[in-house]
Order: structure tokens, then C-alpha cells, then sequence
């Protein structure tokens, strides 16, 4: 199946918290809606036409104003993206999905409970951006030390000036 | 003092001692044979970190052999290493045991600071927030080796440098002279 | 002897061990002899890669790119190049795309060469380390005579290769290919086997076909537990459908399906794959240009893209965000080994410790592309 035959499945169950069907140059997205995201990958690893047994990657992305996201659209307030790629082995489709979330409050709920890998690759994101992933078992720092301050991969990130007794920048 | 021991112990080109041909004898000082025993053997301490980990298993390989240098014996516990190769990026959340490892190194103990990682940042001088941006920001470093990474002949002669440091220190003239004392 | 109380040791398999194969923490609760729990530390070779992929542009994130999987890099430089040239749709020349397979296939020997050695010396052998390091100096030879460097390259240019082969280069590279093939027959021999590995290795560290699904293990790890899986045959990418080679899949045949001898021998048979892809390369390369045309400064269109390809350590995966201007907006490189070290922590326990070195061994992991 391809992303437009995912689409219209997703639609017809989901309704409108499948947002849209973007088809950016090289790999088309579906955007849906970061609340309902636990029941969406359920329903994507359990039905029957679609299961997707394998995360393959998950990563956040961060926006500030003035910033252009893939599908050309320039972003007003800052914002993150979550984006999840999928991979069937029994169908052999894959599918790229996204989600929002603001500043104010980046939470979004964990996927750990249907792919077990989920864990690490939140608590990645969770080390880079900052966003928390509700449900995680073991949410804490994974590549920086645990009194790190601050989110590093984050457009407005500042180095900090010492760590214990070393200096950080050059 | 005689002429031949005064050049003994002052010739840079004898750094080991003055050998008499036909006689059989050798001269030396205490200090010279302490150091030429001593270069001859430098244990080093496994601490790859990174790339230039491998080019230091390549130099202990076959095709670069360090143990002919009397540095092969790679040690893992840094309580019977001399000398600690620091190949590869030091991280901030590495910097600290790096810091304990050397305590834990009886003296006499050096430092080869191997790759551009570990001499300045190497590439990630400029972005890398979680890079310490040289070793020697927490432990002192004998002998830098340049290079990303640096080859296996490199390191030798890394090695060398610090055998010929090695040769120069005086640890019974510095322990037991009078000259010294008064 | 119920009078007798016993307690939990916590020991550290700390970062610097001599079989960690890099700066890997094992945080290990241990009853007696045998573990109870496992709780792994990693981020200590944690360099900023995606942090600086933001900040140069896209040739320069080439050097960085190398630095990830540092014992093949070649291989990511191959992967990271087919990224963005599938984002700007380039066509890279014929002749291009045989140099980089042939380079690709060499460094992947190369690395399940470290790979089998490596892992004899951490199950207590020391003379195949040494073969297996004599052999792939022969391998290093032949990249320096390409592009001047023996361990990270910076040699695939997106839409090519930097620089042409030169003369001579496919009569050793053939020269290479009859020698290698009775030397992995004397590693048979010496270490796949022996009596003594396979008491150490078969039916130790067993990773169902179901969990290693699930923690999304790829490459050999994957091959290991049975599934027949491989980029190149079933997702191929660049020139792979035109060579003639068989994918090996472990089957249990000394112990269970999916343990660590499964997962050796998958790479021993791989090297031999490898061999046939590179004599059907050399016999087949046409002549012409290097590397397509290109502007100096590369601008990619408005969008994303997510390539994969099969690395040596599994599927090595760039999801690319570009926003039009010459610098990349987003760069993730999704590594095979952060999975591969987070299925550690359901496997390792219940076994020895020293059942704990060899399953960490035949994992096969490089930090650098762990903690990128």
C-alpha cells in the first residue's frame, strides 16, 4: 500500500485527528493529531492490511518563527515536530508520520507498550529536545550526563560556560 | 674526572652509556641504565576511546608491531600501566573517570595524548557541546600526536619521543647526590 | 545451609573495560555468578553530530558522517551521499556507482574482519585477532592507493567519488580477492569450528525472532535469528540487482536458532558474499566519468527524505529536512547499534558473567555510531 491508500484508511477510522497528507518532494508525510497518537500505532501494528511491526526511527525536530517546514509552509510561533517512520516486513510499505506539539507544554504519549525499541529512542529525544513522552518507563537522560543543563539539539541551545570543574567551549 | 666519562655522561648521541670495544666494558651511569631499562618496557594502558582506538590495535598488529619498541603489552588495569594513551574524543561525561583512571596509575606514569580529539577537539571544536576540548584541560600530557587519525608509524614514533624524554629524567642523581642536597 | 544469607552484588563494567569494544557502561547486579539485572550507561562518546550537521553544509557534513561507524565508514559515506542525492534527484555516472559498491563490499570485509577478531580475543583467543588484522591491512592498502587515508575516508562526493581509481588498482584489487578466500577457510579452521567456541557461544545469548523485531535489530543481528532480510536484495539501491549473491541466514545448527554462534557465522559467510559481489564488479566496470556535474554550492528543494541502505552493522538510515538553503535544517542518522545495545538489557540476564563478554561481542557494536 502506498501513502495515499495509508491515508484514506487512517481517515476513514480515525476521522480528524489524521490532520493531512502532505506530499513533500522525495517522502509525502501524513500529519495527525499528537493526542490520539497511542490508538493511531495500535491500530497501525494490529490491523491486518497495514501492520507495521517495526519502528524504524523516531526523532523530534525544533521550529522558530521565520523557520520553513518541509511542506513550504513558514512557521508563526515555535513549535516541535515528532516524526516517526514505520516498516512492515509482512507487506513490505513503510510510511513517514508526524506530530505537533508546542512549547508550552511538549508532551506527547510514549509508544513503548506496542514496540519495546520505543524506550530508548524517546529517551533520546526527550535528552535532545526536551519534550516528554508520557508512559515511558525509564524517562531520563541517555546521551548527556544526567545534571546536564539545558536541551542541546534546540535552535536557541547555549552551550554552558562550566560543568563541574571543566570548561565547555573552546 | 676522566676525559672518556665525562664524555660518557654528557654525549646527547649516548644517551645509554659509552661501550669500549675491545675490552668488553660499558660505561654508565645508574640513571642511564635505570632509563634504558625503563623505555625499554613501557607498559601501555588500554584507553581507546574512539577512531583512533583502532589505528592503536593496527599499531599493536602485525604489520606495525609495537612490541618490538617493548611496548606491546597492552594492560587493562590501569594499576600495572606506565602509560596511558589517550586515543580518541574525550567526552564531558568521560572526562571525570578519565580523571580517577589516572589517579589509579602508580607513578612514574606518562601521558600520549594520541589524535586531534584528544590534543585540541579535533573536528568538533567548534559545535560540540559535549566535547572536552583537549585532555589536557584534566590530566597532564607528556607527548601530543597529531593527526584524524594519526598513522600507525605516528604513534611510533610518539613512542620514541617519550623513550627519548624518558632517557633525559635523573632519578637517582636527583634522589641521591649530595650536589643536589647542598 | 538455609541459615545462609546471600546478597545482590552490583559490579561496573565500566567504561573503560577491555571487551566493551568502546566506552560502554554495564551497570550489573549479579547473584553469584549469574546476572539478575542489567542497566547500560551509554553517551560517553556522545560527539554533537547532529548538532554540527545543522551548522556546515551538506558536503561538509560529509568528515562528521565518517566518524559515526568509524570501522566502516566508507559505507556511511555511501549512505549519507544516496540521502541527498535522492532529495535532489542527481544521477550519479555508471562507472560511479561500481567504484562505490566495489568500495563498499571491500570496507564491509574490513569490518566483519575487526569484527571475528575482536570477538576471538574477547572469548579468550589471541591468534585470530592477529590473522584477521594482517588481512585487513591488505584492505587498507588498497584504500589508501584510492584516496590517501586508511581508516575514515571522505571519499564518496554526493552525485560520485572524489577521485578515479588509478592504474593498477583493479589487478590488485583482483590479487586481493584470490587471496582472501583460503585465509577465511583458515579462520574456519582456527575459531568458527573450534570445540572450545562453540562451547562458549552456541545456545548462549538466544534473541528470539519476535524480540529482535520488536527492538528493530537489523543486519546480521536480524539474519542471526532466522529472518532472511537484506537491503540489498529486497530493497535494493543502486546497482546491487545486477550481481548474483546469496543472503546467509543463521539456522541453529551448533545450539538454538538466533545465539551468538548463529550471529558470527552469519558474518564469516558474509565476507564470502562480499568476495563474489566484488570479482563480478571488477569483471563488469565500464569506463567514464567519476562523478556527475554538480554546482559548488549544493541547494536542495523544500522538503525531506529518509534513505536506508545495508550497513555492516545493519540498516544505517539519514532522515534529511532541508529548507532550501545550502546548509541542512535536520539531520538524524539512525544507527543499527542503539538498537543492538538497547536489547542488551532483556538478554544478558540470566546468564554467567562471562556468557555476559561473548553475548556484548557478537552484538558487534561500535560506539560511535551509538552515541553518534
Amino acid at each position: 500500500m502506498d501513502t495515499n491508500q495509508i491515508h484514506s484508511r487512517l481517515e476513514k477510522k480515525f476521522g480528524s485527528a489524521i490532520i493531512a497528507l502532505e506530499e513533500v518532494k522525495a517522502d509525502p508525510y501524513i500529519e495527525v493529531s499528537a493526542d490520539k497518537i497511542f490508538d493511531i500505532c495500535k491500530y497501525l501494528h494490529e490491523d491486518s492490511e497495514l501492520l507495521f511491526d517495526s519502528l524504524v526511527c523516531l526523532s523530534g525536530v525544533h521550529y522558530l518563527p521565520t523557520h520553513k517546514r518541509a511542506n513550504g509552509v513558514v512557521v508563526e510561533k515555535p513549535l516541535f515536530e515528532i516524526v516517526y517512520h514505520f516498516f512492515s516486513y509482512s507487506h513490505k510499505h513503510k510510511l513517514t508520520m508526524k506530530a505537533v506539539v508546542s512549547l508550552d507544554d511538549p508532551k506527547i504519549q510514549s509508544v513503548e507498550k506496542i514496540w519495546k525499541g520505543a524506550q530508548w529512542l524517546e529517551r533520546e529525544t526527550y535528552d535532545m529536545f526536551g519534550i516528554k513522552f508520557i508512559g515511558n518507563s525509564d524517562l531520563r537522560r541517555i546521551l548527556c550526563p544526567d545534571d546536564w543543563e539545558g536541551w542541546p539539539l534546540k535552535k536557541d541551545y547555549v552551550t554552558q560556560e562550566m560543568y563541574k570543574h571543566m570548561r565547555v567551549p573552546m | 674526572m676522566p676525559q672518556i666519562m665525562k664524555k660518557m655522561i654528557d654525549d646527547p648521541n649516548a644517551p645509554y652509556g659509552e661501550h669500549i670495544e675491545d675490552q668488553n666494558i660499558l660505561l654508565t651511569t645508574l640513571d642511564k641504565l635505570l632509563n634504558w631499562a625503563r623505555s625499554g618496557s613501557v607498559w601501555p594502558f588500554t584507553f581507546g576511546l574512539a577512531c583512533c582506538a583502532i589505528e592503536m590495535m593496527a599499531t599493536g598488529a602485525p604489520k606495525f608491531d609495537l612490541d618490538r619498541f617493548g611496548a606491546g603489552v597492552f594492560r587493562a588495569t590501569p594499576r600495572q600501566a606506565d602509560l596511558m594513551i589517550v586515543a580518541g574524543t574525550v567526552t564531558i561525561k568521560m572526562a571525570t573517570r578519565i580523571e580517577r583512571l589516572f589517579a589509579q596509575m602508580p607513578e612514574p606514569k606518562y601521558v600520549i595524548s594520541m589524535g586531534a580529539c584528544a590534543t585540541n577537539g579535533g573536528p568538533y571544536w567548534q559545535h560540540g557541546y559535549h566535547v572536552l576540548k583537549g585532555v589536557d584541560r584534566v590530566i597532564p600530557v607528556d607527548v601530543y600526536v597529531p593527526g584524524c587519525p594519526p598513522r600507525p608509524e605516528a604513534l611510533i614514533e610518539g613512542i620514541m619521543l617519550l623513550q627519548k624524554k624518558m632517557s633525559q629524567e635523573r632519578w637517582v642523581t636527583q634522589k641521591y647526590s649530595k650536589a643536589q642536597k647542598a | 545451609m538455609s541459615a545462609l544469607k546471600t546478597e545482590e552484588l552490583i559490579i561496573n563494567m565500566g567504561p573503560q573495560h577491555p571487551s566493551t569494544h568502546g566506552v560502554l557502561r554495564l551497570e550489573v547486579t549479579t547473584d553469584g555468578e549469574v546476572i539478575s539485572f542489567v542497566r547500560t550507561h551509554i553517551g560517553y562518546l556522545h560527539r554533537c553530530f547532529e548538532k554540527h550537521a545543522e551548522n556546515v553544509d551538506y558536503m561538509g557534513v560529509m568528515p562528521f558522517v565518517d566518524r559515526m561507524d568509524y570501522v566502516a565508514s566508507m559505507y556511511n559515506d555511501f549512505i549519507y551521499a544516496m540521502a541527498v542525492e535522492k532529495l535532489m534527484e542527481i544521477q550519479v555516472p555508471e562507472r560511479a556507482q561500481y567504484i562505490r559498491v566495489i568500495m563498499g563490499e571491500l570496507q564491509r570485509i574490513a569490518s566483519h574482519l575487526l569484527a571475528v577478531g575482536t570477538y576471538g580475543l574477547d572469548v579468550g583467543t589471541f591468534t585470530p585477532f592477529m590473522w584477521c588484522f594482517r588481512d585487513r591491512e591488505k584492505i587498507l592498502d588498497i584504500f589508501e592507493m584510492v584516496c590517501g587515508a586508511r581508516l575514515l575516508y571522505n571519499y564518496m562526493y554526493i552525485g560520485g567519488v572524489s577521485k578515479d581509481l588509478t592504474i593498477g588498482m583493479i589487478e590488485k584489487i583482483k590479487e586481493f580477492c584470490d587471496y582472501l578466500g583460503p585465509k577465511i577457510d583458515e579462520l574456519d579452521t582456527v575459531l568458527t569450528y573450534n570445540q572450545i567456541f562453540i562451547d562458549r557461544t552456541a545456545n548462549v545469548g538466544v534473541i528470539p525472532l519476535d524480540t529482535a523485531v520488536q527492538y528493530a535489530l537489523t543486519g546480521p543481528n536480524l539474519r542471526g535469528s532466522g529472518k532472511k532480510w537484506d537491503l540489498r536484495k529486497d530493497e535494493t539501491y543502486s546497482i546491487y540487482d545486477r550481481f548474483e549473491f546469496d543472503v546467509p541466514v543463521g539456522t541453529g545448527v551448533q545450539g538454538s536458532v538466533g545465539d551468538c554462534w548463529d550471529r558470527y557465522w552469519v558474518r564469516v559467510q558474509e565476507m564470502r558474499e562480499s568476495l563474489k559481489i566484488i570479482k563480478q564488479a571488477v569483471n563488469s566496470i565500464p569506463e567514464g566519468i567519476f562523478r556527475a556535474d554538480l554546482p559548488r554550492v549544493l541547494k536542495p528543494p523544500v522538503g525531506e527524505v529518509y534513505v536506508r541502505g545495508e550497513a555492516p552493522r545493519g540498516e544505517l538510515g539519514f532522515y534529511i529536512i532541508s529548507d532550501g538553503s545550502p546548509k541542512p535544517f535536520r539531520v538524524k542518522g539512525r544507527s543499527p547499534c542503539f538498537s543492538a545495545v538497547s536489547v542488551l538489557s532483556e538478554i544478558i540476564p540470566g546468564n554467567p558473567m562471562a556468557d555476559a563478554v561473548a553475548i556484548l561481542g557478537s552484538i558487534d557494536i561500535v560506539l560511535g555510531e551509538v552515541d553518534r
